[in-house]
């Protein structure tokens, strides 16, 4: 009996948090996916970290700089262990830079990141020099996504053993302790670690897919903290004193990409009587100027969001680099859009169905929805067909839509590469436009891009993102709608560092003071 | 007896060919699952990688040959999302499954025969009529609704149920299993009844039905005549009469529970097959979805035999395979 | 089969024996009234549901009786859109009812056809219709929907598409198993002793025997059936969201459960649960008189 109180001493170090979506694997270098990239800092840690407001900070490297425009000097922490008690020198560094391209079956490898570096140079155990073909400013923001392993218990390993916890290896907070696919992820506080005492002994995250199933745990205290609360309960809980929600814009932007592929009516666009139109409408920057007019974001934000999302304007909040204060919200304006639409060429308007996830983004069908509402008071007659992200991604990349409701988030939270991503002129080889599912095509924003990528000096640099920014936004190449606010909810008596990049980790859960 | 029994797991070998070729085509109907797993920011060549990575990149039917090849030695693929075998994964959460299903299949048998009987020998009753508009209840309320009802009386507002999950499990031959532990049994309780109200209002139904239709058939007249007692009567031979097509439905919706447990599981984030099978659909995991209906069929036809075996046990006139003989 | 002889006509009779029973009254009182909502619901609606012009965001998630920004009251309430719940009712009911319906009338006929001849013909017959039923009961509704839903995209047609293709083996099975009973009976064998022609002996004489236990079944299945279609919206898989179905109105009013927006989900749960009560109560009292066995 007397070893009770300790043992409900070590229960409050103890913590259970409601997860949103699957961890597909406990290998750092197996599925470039968000939930598992969360999970994984838990155990393991890049050279450089990324702090709640994606910013860059110092973590396995104290510092770096580049030597020249093909050359980059890291000095590396220097009394770090791993969970196994070796020490972590420049050689993890090589072993993990050389793993993560070769990690066999990986649906989405993290190779992209690597790729860049040709040479790695050992000078000594706490300093390590890069050499890329071309210049690559990114560097420090591409190695903030690699997790450094162990050599000693990576060299030999695969997937399994990082699944079964024995390569698990990393010099992270936090101890692999156990994991069931699809269901927990158990860890344990290691307590050698560098950066000082964690809050926890022991955490153990449940997969809660369902949103009321989560939010229902959470209620009936089965976890004690939640992510992605849902819209529908955030304003009850917010008002219930038992709990905590604390909530931040996130680099997720919810935005339309408009089909210009065609030089005819693009898919699920015709006239009011069903007819092809002789011109795509949305090669006429004024058509896509109105049907962005034509969306009453506030509306969304407020009714649908219950505020839990952010008018946008471009593809990143202001805050975060290479993004323009210049650009603002469009306003909502029906009467302007009309008139903006009968000087396209359609007095009448036009037939459109928007398409869009029904299970993909917080409210995604919903959005959808609101939008066709809209566009009936801007005579644009609006169907809505919304389906699991399933079939509705592969039919989105064959361009089988017109209009289409999607989502970006922006991991390394630099606005450069979304722009490259989402609106340069669609030319995978040579990773431009890849997921630019509107064919938008600007040859003036595309050489702003181009340059930007080989400036070394940042302030220059991110003068020409914003410009890029700028000329996109002001062109309406796409249809930014909201940043995503992400949500977390804590039992009461405890707080969470909400961050933007919607990772929910453990050290930023602490007892609220 | 041998001869049929080979006969018919001859023919459930080429039903799982079939079956696992439907599979193919379906998920390569639906969409291509580089495009969910893929980060999206990748450029051509990490494409061309992940899909070669995944076996994607060669034709649909060698694709399907390179299937059966490795099924034949036992091996039906990786899963994409995990990269564990597919058979492992599913045979994991096989058993937190059939344990449900069990579960809520006892629990419809052992209230909705008796409630089923009362009901057909009674009609009239306020009883009787009570327990038919109740059971009318269980199954015109979508599941799901039910499900969260429950967790919002049970978990939010009394506090006696844990809302999700699976309590703790002992083993029992080798199988975890949860229903023996007094947490196990507080966790399986809300899954079970959902899973179990749309399965007990049938059984009510169909009990109820064949009793009407026994108690007026001349033997069961005969037998009340001869002055046997009530007990026997109905024992015996109200309820031998009924049987056949009760144990039918009972064998088809044992399998359709622990196939379809989908939405109880997701509710309850029960950690079961079911749960997973949703996963893998929403993310095209073919290797798993495919998996995972070659066990739930062979799981069919092992019960759909035992039913065959079943009926003529209880009838002596249906006489297994001699279907075709009669002619 | 000789029948008493009476004054009344077959109808009449029939209408007394149906009226025996004061609950079934009341639930064909109550079928009566669904039916007629759901013909006469654009007439009866205050509102069009499924015009979007006519809904308001800003009126969205407003409780029963609210007073609303655009002066309209709605007595029970909006969803997340501002449509009218009480509208949205009336039409869901309508979409409901005939999805369930026709998939169960489609769904029933598909199964009959092939129990029937799998019991009666046997053989080589019996062996692949009962595999291929076998298939189809093993394969999961939602991935059968999902695979329709990338071929053939939404809508209404679709959905009963996919719910009669999830059903028709039920049927197949259970109509299989009584015939299978009924086929060795002494009435089938004189049929046969009389060279009567195969479709007959199939249609006139085995079918009867074996409808009470399907018209079980099958009015459980339309209830089923509706709350299938709710289901696969609440997957994601069902019917466009702007021209909701009672089951796609409860699925979207779930997520409120929880919250204390009780109104966007418990009412279409009222509307549903009467519906179904009502033509369950009628079908089993005519169940019951029109079973020749049961008759006094």
């Amino acid at each position: 009996m007397s070893a009770l109180p300790t043992a409900a001493l070590a229960k409050d170090r103890e913590v259970s948090i409601g997860l949103q979506a699957a961890i597909t694997s406990m290998d750092p270098h197996y599925h470039n996916l968000s939930p598992n990239n969360s999970m994984m800092l838990h155990m393991f840690e890049p050279l450089i970290r990324r702090d709640a407001n994606q910013k860059p900070v110092p973590s396995l490297a104290t510092s770096w700089r580049a030597v020249d425009d093909l050359t980059w000097e890291f000095k590396l922490r220097k009394n770090v262990r791993f969970h196994d008690g070796s020490p972590f020198t420049a050689e993890d560094v090589v072993f993990t830079l050389k793993r993560v391209p070769n990690v066999p079956n990986s649906p989405s490898s993290f190779a992209t990141f690597t790729k860049p570096i040709v040479d790695v140079k050992v000078v000594d155990p706490h300093t390590i020099v890069f050499k890329t073909a071309t210049p690559h400013v990114l560097l420090p923001s591409d190695l903030a996504s690699v997790l450094i392993v162990s050599k000693g218990a990576g060299e030999k390993a695969a997937t399994e053993d990082y699944n079964s916890g024995k390569a698990a290896i990393g010099t992270g907070p936090y101890k692999f302790a156990e994991y069931v696919p699809n269901q927990r992820v158990v860890l344990k506080a290691n307590y050698g670690y560098w950066g000082g005492e964690e809050p926890w002994d022991k955490i153990t995250f449940k997969i809660l897919t369902n949103p009321a199933a989560r939010v229902a745990a959470l209620l009936s205290g089965d976890v004690q903290m939640i992510e992605t609360v849902p819209t529908s309960d955030i304003a009850k809980l917010s008002k219930d004193p038992k709990f905590n929600l604390v909530d931040k814009v996130s680099n997720r932007v919810i935005y339309v990409h408009l089909n210009q592929s065609t030089e005819k009516s693009p898919p699920f666009v015709t006239d009011k009587s069903g007819k092809p139109l002789e011109k795509n409408p949305f090669r006429d920057a004024r058509v896509r100027k109105a049907l962005s007019m034509g969306i009453n974001r506030d509306a969304i934000a407020d009714r649908i969001m219950e505020k839990k999302a952010v008018p946008a304007a471009q593809l990143l909040p202001d805050f975060f680099y290479g993004t323009s204060k210049k650009l603002k919200p469009a306003r909502f304006d029906p009467e302007g859009a009309k008139k903006l639409l009968a000087e396209a060429g359609y007095p009448n308007g036009f037939a459109i169905t928007i398409h869009g996830p029904n299970n993909r983004y917080i409210n995604d069908d919903k959005i959808a929805q609101a939008i066709a509402q809209f566009y009936t008071r801007i005579g644009v007659d609006a169907k809505v067909e919304t389906m699991p992200s399933a079939v509705y991604f592969t039919r989105a990349t064959k361009l089988e839509f017109g209009y289409m409701v999607l989502g970006w988030g922006t991991e390394s939270g630099e606005q450069g590469s979304s722009l490259r991503s989402l609106l340069a002129t669609y030319d995978r080889n040579k990773g431009m436009g890849v997921t630019n599912r509107g064919r938008y095509s600007n040859p003036e924003l595309d050489k702003a891009l181009t340059i930007a990528l080989v400036t070394m000096d940042e302030k220059k640099r991110e003068a020409l993102i914003q410009q890029a920014a700028e000329i996109a936004m002001n062109d309406t190449a796409l249809i930014p709608i909201h940043y995503e606010v992400s949500t977390w909810a804590t039992a009461k008596g405890l707080r969470y560092e909400a961050r933007t990049d919607q990772y929910t980790l453990a050290s930023g859960l602490k007892p609220a003071k | 007896m041998l001869a049929y029994t080979i006969r018919r797991f001859g023919q459930s070998f080429i039903v799982l060919v079939f079956m696992s070729f439907l599979v193919f085509v379906g998920v390569y109907a639906i969409g291509n699952p580089v495009e969910l797993l893929v980060n999206p920011q990748a450029d051509e060549a990490e494409r061309i990688r992940a899909t070669a990575a995944l076996g994607l990149d060669k034709p649909f039917l060698e694709q399907y040959w390179g299937f059966l090849k490795g099924a034949a030695k036992g091996d039906l693929g990786k899963s994409f999302v995990f990269n564990v075998p597919a058979l492992t994964l599913i045979l994991e959460k096989l058993p937190a499954t059939i344990e449900l299903a069990f579960v809520a299949m006892v629990i419809a048998i052992s209230l909705g025969i008796p409630l089923g009987l009362v009901a057909g020998l009674k009609p009239d009753s306020f009883i009787g009529r009570g327990i038919m508009a109740g059971s009318i209840m269980g199954f015109s309320l979508p599941t799901f609704w039910v499900g969260l009802v429950l967790i919002m009386i049970f978990s939010v507002h009394l506090g006696w149920l844990p809302s999700n999950g699976r309590g703790e499990t002992v083993l029992v031959a080798g199988i975890p299993v949860s229903f023996l532990t007094m947490d196990g049994i507080a966790h399986l309780a809300m899954p079970a009844t959902n899973l179990a109200l749309f399965k007990l209002s049938l059984l009510i139904r169909l009990t109820r039905a064949g009793t009407r239709e026994a108690v007026l058939q001349d033997y069961v007249k005969f037998a009340r005549a001869k002055g046997l007692p009530q007990r026997r009567v109905i024992g015996v031979h109200v309820l031998k009469n009924i049987l056949i097509p009760i144990v039918t439905v009972i064998g088809l919706e044992l399998g359709s529970v622990i196939a379809f447990a989908i939405v109880t599981e997701s509710i309850f984030a029960w950690p079961g097959t079911g749960k997973l099978l949703i996963d893998s659909i929403n993310q095209l995991d073919r290797p798993v979805i495919v998996a995972y209906l070659l066990v739930i069929v062979s799981l069919f036809v092992v019960i759909n035999f035992v039913v065959d075996v079943l009926y003529s046990l209880l009838d002596p006139r249906v006489r297994l395979g001699g279907a075709a003989a009669a002619h | 089969m000789a029948e008493p002889a009476r004054v009344e006509g077959p109808w009449v009779r029939f209408w007394h024996e149906f009226a025996e029973s004061r609950l079934a009254l009341v639930g064909l009182a109550l079928l009566a009234l669904v039916v007629a909502i759901a013909i006469l619901a654009p007439v009866i609606s205050p509102q069009n549901p499924y015009d979007l012009a006519q809904l308001d965001v800003m009126d969205s998630k407003l409780a029963p009786g609210e007073a609303s920004g655009t002066g309209k009251t709605y007595w029970l309430g909006t969803d997340d859109q501002g449509r009218d719940m009480l509208s949205g009712i009336y039409y869901g009911l309508r979409i409901s009812l005939g999805v369930g319906i026709a998939s169960t009338i489609f769904a029933l006929a598909i199964g009959l056809v092939f129990g029937l001849v799998a019991a009666y013909f046997g053989g080589w017959v019996d062996t692949l219709v009962m595999r291929i039923v076998d298939i189809q009961l093993s394969f999961p509704a939602i991935l059968i929907a999902l695979v329709l839903l990338a071929v053939l995209g939404q809508g209404v047609d679709k959905i009963v598409v996919a719910l009669v293709t999830v059903q028709w083996a039920y049927y197949a099975r259970t109509v299989r198993s009584s015939a299978l009973v009924e086929r060795q009976k002494e009435y089938i064998e004189a049929a046969r002793v009389l060279a009567l022609g195969q479709a007959r002996v199939v249609f006139r004489h085995l079918l009867p025997n074996c409808l009470p236990p399907l018209i079980v079944v099958a009015t459980v299945q339309v209830a089923h059936a509706i709350a299938l279609e709710a289901t696969l919206s609440f997957l994601g898989l069902g019917l466009p969201i702007t021209e909701p179905s009672l089951g796609l109105l409860i699925s979207n009013g779930f997520q409120y459960l929880l919250s204390g927006k009780y109104w966007i989900s418990f009412y279409p749960g009222i509307a549903l649960l009467v519906t179904i009560m009502a033509i369950n109560l009628v079908a089993d009292q005519l169940r019951d008189v029109l079973n020749p066995r049961l008759r006094k």
